[in-house]
C-alpha cells in the first residue's frame, strides 16, 4: 500500500495538524517507509489468534463514588491560552 | 396528515441518560448541576497532560440495575474504547465510550399503547460513555466560550431497535424509559437540565413494504412533545422529498424547537472516521455472577411488575394500571390514597390518574408538588362514596382544595354541595317534576324508556344539583314503573 | 563526592560526611559548569533544590533516617512537576507548568530525594537518539558528536556525566534501556503497571513505564523501592506488594538459568557490541549460571507492531494539545479547524507528526483491521514467545542495542533505520515485561549495554542478576572525560 499526497492531506485533516504542501511529498515518502516496514507483519497467519489490547492480563479496577477533587479552576486556567469569566474560549462554534 | 395514511415510519430512539452518580465516571470531580462554569471539571476532566480515567463503580452498578430491568444480557465483560475527533467540548479529543463489547446487551421494555395493548419494544444495547461539555455560543468577542463541568459525567446511552412505528411510540417508549430508570433512582430524569436526551433514527417506507427506507439521524430532541413534533416533521420531509422523486440521504439532522423544523449538521458529516479502538488506559470490566445476583437483589418494584399487581390487587384497568405506574411517585401517591379511603380501588384511580392529573398537567407539575394532599383528596373521595356530594360536587371541591382551600367538609358546607338524601324533600321534587310533564310520562310508559334521562335532568334541575343522583334514579323508577 | 553512587551518598549522609546542601550544591555547581556541553537538563531548578535539602538534612537532624533523604535526583521531563515547567521536550508544553505532581514524583519527594531539574528528552517520548526535542539535541559524554539514544537521553547523559546521581526515565519501546546503553549507565524499565503512570505524559498508555536510571543495579533497586507500588489514579497499576529490591541483591547466582534468544544474536548485530555480551556471558558463567539458547520466533516482528501500536494510541493520546486548554495555541486562528491544525501543526515537531499521521491512519476505517487489529495479534504471539521462554530459564541476556551510539544526525532523515535501533528493546513493552541495561564493555571509546529480561514482577531477580555482575565488573563505575 502505498499513499499518494492527497491521502496524507486526508490524513493530515483528521489529525488536525497543518503541514505546508511544499512538505506533504516527504511526509509521503517517510510514512511509505514505514508502512512498508509494517508490511512484514502480513508474513504471519494470525487468523486464530485473539487480539491483545493490553500486557497484563487483568481486569479493571473502580473507583468508590465519592467527590475528592475541589475546585481549581483559578489554578487550571492560568494555563490556558484564552479565558473569559470562567470560560474557555475559542473560534466561534457552528453546529 | 393524510400524506402518512399510506406511509409507515420506522422509528429506533437512542436515549442518554445522566446518571445520578455524586462524582464523575472516571474522576472524583462533582458532578451537581448548575454550579459557576468550569469550577467542576478537575484535571482528569480538563485531559491535562498525564492524568489518566479511573472508572465509578456506582456508575456501573447503575448500568448493571438497567440491564437488569429491561431483562437484558448483562455482559460479564465489557471494553471502554475511545471515540477520537475534535471538537471544543471533548477536552482529550476522544470520549471514552463502549463499542464493540457494551455493558448491556440485548433486552426488551414494554410499552402501553393508548388502547390498552402492550408492545415489546427490542433494546439494542446499553453502553457507559462519558458526556462532553457544553460550548456557550454567547457572543465573546465573536468567540464560542467552553464550559467543561459537564465533562465526564456518567451516561447511559441505550439504543433500541428499529421497532417503533409512529411518533406517539416514540413517545410512549420515551416515558417508559423515563419511568424505569426513576423507578430504578439512576437517573432524575430531568429533560430540562439535559439529564436525559434523545436521538431519533426515523425513516419511512410504504406500507406494505418490507425493506427499510435510508434513515437520518435527528439530534436533541430533548423532550417528550418535541420527540413527537420532530419525528413527525422528519417523516413528512423524507414522505415529501420521495414523492418530489429526491431520495433520502443518509445523515444527522438537527431539530430546531423553535422553529419546529429539523436541518442537516453537515459539520458531523465530515468528521465521521472516528478511530475507535480499546482504551489502553481502561481495562476490561469484567462483572460475575455474584455481582449481578446482588444488583438483582437490590432492585426494587418495577413498573411492569407493579402494573401487574395494580390490576390484579386493585381491579384496574391495563391503562390506568399503566398511567398510575408511570412513575414511581405517582404509584405510591395512588397507594396511600386507596390506603386512606380504604376503599373502591377503581374511584380512587379515577380522581388521582384524570381530575387531579389534570390540573398537574396543566400546571406542569409532578405529583410531588401537588396542591392537593393525598389526604384531602382521600377526604374528598370519602364524601363522594358516603354520599354526601355528587361526582360534580366533589370536582367543585376539587377546584376549591386547588385553589387553596385546606378543608373538604368546610368546602362542601360554603358552598352548599351536600347532596339531597331526605327521601322526602326528593319525592317532593319528583312527584312536582312528574306533575309538569305529563306527556312524556305516558310515553315513558308506553316504552319510550329513553326519556328516563330527561326525568332525572329535571329533577337535579329543580334540586340545583344537590339531589344524589343515586336516590333520584330508585325513586323516579319506582314512580314511572309503580 | 560526585563520582559516588546513591548507595554510597546515602550511607555518607547517614555518616554525616557531606550535608544534602553541600551534596546539592556540587551537582548544580556541576550542572552550570558541564551541562552547556551536553544540553541534558532543560530545566534546573536551583532554589527549589537548595529548599529541599535544607529541608533534607533538618529532617535527617531530627530524626528521619530514610535512605533516600537528601539525594539529590533528577526527573526526565515527561513526569508533571507541580509548579514547574513540564515540556515533555516539545514546543507545544514549552510554556506548561503542571499543576500537579507525577505519583512518582510525590513518592520519591516523599522519600526524601531532592529535585535538581528536568531532564531533556525526546519530544513526546518519540525518538531513539534525543535528536527531537524542541530544546536541541543531547549529546554522549563519551563522544560529544553522538548521541546519547532516546527517549530518555537527557536523563543518561546526565547520570553518566555524573550531573546527577540518578534520574527517572520512561521506556515505551526501549527509551531507558537503549540510552543507558548508548552512555554506560544502569536502567531499569519495570513490569508494566509496577511503576504508577499518572502524571507521567502519555506516548503509548499499553507500553508506556517508567524506571530508575542511576549508576549501579544497587542504585535501581533503591528508587524503584520507592517508585514503585499500586496507584488509585492508575487502574493499570498493579496492586501487587512492593518488595525490598535491595534484599535479594546479594543472592548468588548459581544455577540460574539464563536464556540466549538466538534472534537477538544474528545478523544486524554489531560485531564489537557482539564481542562484549559474549565476554558478559562468560562471566556469568563463572558466577554459576546455567545458560542455553532459546528462540522468540517472533521477536523480528516486534518493530513493524510497535509503529502500528505505538502511534495509534499515541495519535488520540496527543488529540488533547488542541490549543484550547493549555499549551501552544496558533496565532489568529480564523476559525475551529485553523485553530487545531495551525496549533498543532506549529506546536508538534516532525517526528511526532509522522507518528501521529501514522496512527492515525492505522486507525482510520478500512484499515484497522490490516493495521491496528493485526498488530494485536502479532504482539500476542510475542507475549507468548516469551511465556513459552520463561518455562525454562530464570532470565534472558542479550544485546539492548545493536551497535553503540551513532552520531548526532545520521540517522534523522531515516525514521525506518532509526526506529530498528530499538529492535532488541521493543519486544519487552508489547509484552510489557521487566528489563534492564546495564553496561558491559566499551567499542571505540563508546558504551556497550548488556539487556536482562525477567518474568513479570521478577524485578527481584533482574536487579540481583545485574548487581552480581557489577561485583565481578567495573564497567558501570568508569566515566567519560568531560
Amino acid at each position: 500500500m502505498s499513499l499518494g499526497s492527497e491521502e496524507v492531506k486526508k490524513i493530515a485533516h483528521l489529525a488536525r495538524i497543518a503541514i505546508d504542501d511544499a512538505n506533504i511529498p516527504a511526509y509521503a515518502t517517510n510514512l511509505n517507509n514505514i508502512l512498508a516496514l509494517v508490511e512484514q507483519m502480513n508474513a504471519v497467519d494470525t487468523s486464530s489468534v485473539e487480539p491483545m489490547a493490553h500486557p497484563l492480563n487483568v481486569s479493571q479496577r473502580l473507583r468508590e463514588d465519592r467527590v475528592t477533587e475541589p475546585n481549581q479552576r483559578e489554578l487550571f486556567q492560568g494555563l490556558a491560552p484564552k479565558t473569559e469569566a470562567g470560560l474557555y474560549l475559542v473560534p466561534k462554534v457552528i453546529e | 396528515m393524510d400524506l402518512m395514511k399510506d406511509w409507515e415510519l420506522v422509528i429506533g430512539l437512542e436515549v442518554h441518560i445522566q446518571l445520578a452518580t455524586n462524582s464523575k465516571i472516571f474522576s472524583g470531580a462533582a458532578t451537581a448541576f448548575g454550579a459557576e462554569p468550569n469550577t467542576q471539571a478537575c484535571a482528569v476532566d480538563l485531559g491535562m497532560p498525564g492524568v489518566l480515567p479511573v472508572l465509578n463503580k456506582e456508575a456501573v452498578r447503575m448500568a448493571v440495575q438497567f440491564g437488569l430491568a429491561v431483562d437484558a444480557e448483562v455482559n460479564r465483560k465489557s471494553v471502554f474504547a475511545r471515540k477520537n475527533y475534535f471538537y471544543p467540548d471533548l477536552p482529550k479529543g476522544y470520549q471514552i465510550s463502549q463499542f464493540e463489547l457494551p455493558i448491556v446487551g440485548r433486552g426488551h421494555v414494554d410499552i402501553v399503547q393508548k388502547d390498552g395493548t402492550i408492545k415489546r419494544v427490542g433494546v439494542t444495547r446499553a453502553h457507559l460513555e462519558e458526556d462532553a461539555g457544553k460550548s456557550l455560543h454567547e457572543d465573546f468577542h465573536g468567540m464560542s466560550g467552553i464550559d467543561l463541568n459537564r465533562a465526564s459525567t456518567p451516561l447511559l446511552e441505550i439504543v433500541s431497535e428499529p421497532d417503533l412505528r409512529s411518533a406517539e411510540e416514540a413517545v410512549a417508549y420515551l416515558k417508559t424509559i423515563h419511568g424505569l430508570v426513576r423507578y430504578l433512582e439512576i437517573c432524575d430524569g430531568n429533560m430540562a437540565e439535559g439529564s436525559m436526551r434523545c436521538d431519533a433514527n426515523v425513516s419511512v417506507r410504504r406500507r406494505g413494504e418490507e425493506k427499510f427506507g435510508t434513515r437520518c439521524e435527528i439530534k436533541n430532541v430533548n423532550s417528550f412533545r418535541f420527540v413527537e413534533k420532530a419525528i413527525n416533521y422528519e417523516a413528512e420531509r423524507q414522505i415529501r422529498e420521495i414523492l418530489a422523486g429526491n431520495s433520502i440521504r443518509q445523515e444527522t439532522r438537527l431539530y430546531d424547537s423553535t422553529k419546529n423544523e429539523t436541518r442537516s449538521m453537515r459539520s458531523k458529516e465530515e468528521a465521521n472516521d472516528y478511530r475507535y479502538f480499546p482504551d489502553p488506559d481502561l481495562l476490561p470490566l469484567v462483572i460475575d455472577d455474584e455481582y449481578i445476583a446482588g444488583v438483582k437483589a437490590g432492585l426494587p418494584e418495577l413498573p411492569a411488575a407493579k402494573r401487574e399487581r395494580f390490576i390484579g390487587q386493585y381491579g384496574l384497568s391495563n391503562y390506568d394500571a399503566t398511567v398510575l405506574t408511570g412513575s414511581k411517585e405517582l404509584a405510591a401517591a395512588y397507594e396511600t390514597l386507596v390506603g386512606l379511603v380504604g376503599k373502591e380501588p377503581k374511584i380512587c384511580a379515577n380522581w388521582l390518574s384524570q381530575e387531579l392529573a389534570g390540573y398537574l398537567n396543566k400546571e406542569n407539575l409532578e405529583i410531588t408538588e401537588s396542591k392537593v394532599s393525598m389526604e384531602q383528596l382521600a377526604a374528598l373521595v370519602g364524601r363522594i362514596l358516603d354520599g354526601t356530594i355528587s361526582g360534580r360536587g366533589g370536582k367543585e371541591v376539587l377546584e376549591a382544595l386547588w385553589a387553596g382551600e385546606a378543608e373538604v367538609d368546610g368546602i362542601i358546607e360554603a358552598k352548599g354541595l351536600k347532596q339531597m338524601s331526605d327521601t322526602g324533600a326528593l319525592e317532593a321534587i319528583i312527584d312536582q317534576v312528574l306533575a309538569g310533564a305529563t306527556a312524556q310520562v305516558e310515553q315513558y310508559r308506553g316504552g319510550k324508556t329513553g326519556l328516563f334521562g330527561f326525568f332525572v335532568g329535571q329533577v337535579m334541575k329543580l334540586s340545583k344539583g344537590q339531589a344524589n343522583p343515586g336516590q333520584v334514579n330508585d325513586i323516579l323508577k319506582k314512580k314511572l314503573e309503580g | 563526592m560526585i563520582e559516588k553512587t546513591i548507595a554510597e551518598l546515602s550511607a555518607g549522609l547517614a555518616a554525616g560526611e557531606f550535608s544534602s546542601r553541600e551534596l546539592t550544591d556540587a551537582y548544580l555547581q556541576r550542572i552550570a559548569t558541564l551541562d552547556s556541553k551536553l544540553n541534558s537538563f532543560v530545566t534546573v531548578t536551583a532554589d527549589a533544590a537548595r529548599a529541599q535539602a535544607d529541608a533534607a538534612d533538618a529532617a535527617r537532624r531530627a530524626g528521619n533516617t530514610s535512605r533516600l533523604l537528601g539525594v539529590p535526583f533528577a526527573h526526565k521531563d515527561i513526569f508533571c512537576t507541580a509548579g514547574v515547567r513540564t515540556s515533555c521536550g516539545s514546543k507545544m508544553l514549552d510554556s506548561f507548568v503542571a499543576p500537579y505532581d507525577a505519583t512518582v514524583v510525590r513518592k520519591l519527594k516523599e522519600a526524601g530525594l531532592v529535585t535538581l531539574g528536568k531532564t531533556n528528552m525526546d519530544e513526546f517520548a518519540m525518538g531513539s537518539s534525543n535528536e527531537t526535542s524542541y530544546y536541541g539535541p543531547v549529546r554522549n559524554p563519551w563522544n560529544l558528536d553522538t548521541v546519547p539514544g532516546g527517549s530518555s537521553g537527557g536523563s543518561a547523559a546526565a547520570v553518566a556525566a555524573r550531573l546527577t546521581p540518578g534520574a527517572t526515565g520512561t521506556d515505551t519501546g526501549g527509551s531507558i534501556r537503549q540510552p543507558a546503553a548508548l552512555v554506560g549507565i544502569t536502567g531499569l524499565k519495570p513490569t508494566y503497571g509496577r511503576v504508577s503512570r499518572y502524571g507521567m505524559i502519555a506516548f503509548a498508555s499499553s507500553l508506556d513505564q517508567g524506571g530508575p536510571m542511576a549508576q549501579t543495579a544497587e542504585d535501581c533497586a533503591l528508587l524503584l523501592g520507592a517508585m514503585a507500588g499500586f496507584d488509585e489514579r492508575d487502574s493499570t497499576s498493579l496492586d501487587e506488594p512492593v518488595p525490598d529490591y535491595t534484599a535479594e541483591l546479594n543472592q548468588p547466582l548459581k544455577g540460574l538459568r539464563i536464556g540466549l534468544p538466538k534472534e537477538y544474536f544474528g545478523e544486524g548485530l554489531d560485531a564489537g557490541t557482539a564481542a562484549c555480551v559474549e565476554a558478559a556471558i562468560a562471566e556469568y558463567k563463572k558466577l554459576g549460571a546455567e545458560v542455553k539458547e532459546i528462540s522468540l520466533p517472533n521477536s523480528g516482528l516486534s518493530v513493524p507492531v510497535y509503529y502500528i501500536i505505538a502511534p495509534a494510541e499515541a495519535s488520540s493520546n496527543l488529540s488533547r494539545y488542541d490549543g484550547v486548554r493549555f499549551g501552544h495555541r496558533c496565532e489568529n486562528p480564523k476559525d475551529l479547524l485553523d485553530l487545531y491544525s495551525r496549533s498543532r501543526g506549529e506546536g508538534f515537531g516532525a517526528e511526532v507528526k509522522r507518528r501521529i499521521l501514522i496512527g492515525t491512519y492505522a486507525l482510520s476505517a478500512g484499515y484497522y483491521d490490516a493495521y491496528y487489529l493485526k498488530a494485536q495479534k502479532i504482539r500476542r504471539l510475542i507475549a507468548e514467545d516469551f511465556k513459552r521462554a520463561f518455562e525454562e530459564v530464570d532470565v534472558i541476556l542479550g544485546p539492548t542495542s545493536p551497535s553503540p551510539a551513532f552520531r548526532i544526525g545520521e540517522k534523522s532523515d531515516d525514521p525506518v533505520s532509526m526506529y530498528l535501533n530499538d529492535i532488541y528493546t521493543i519486544a519487552i513493552n508489547l509484552a510489557g515485561l521487566p528489563a534492564m541495561s546495564l553496561p558491559c564493555g566499551f567499542v571505540n571509546g563508546l558504551p556497550v549495554g548488556l539487556q536482562l529480561i525477567g518474568n513479570y514482577f521478577a524485578e527481584g531477580r533482574l536487579l540481583n542478576a545485574a548487581h552480581q555482575y557489577q561485583q565481578v565488573t567495573d564497567w558501570h563505575s568508569r566515566a567519560p572525560a568531560l
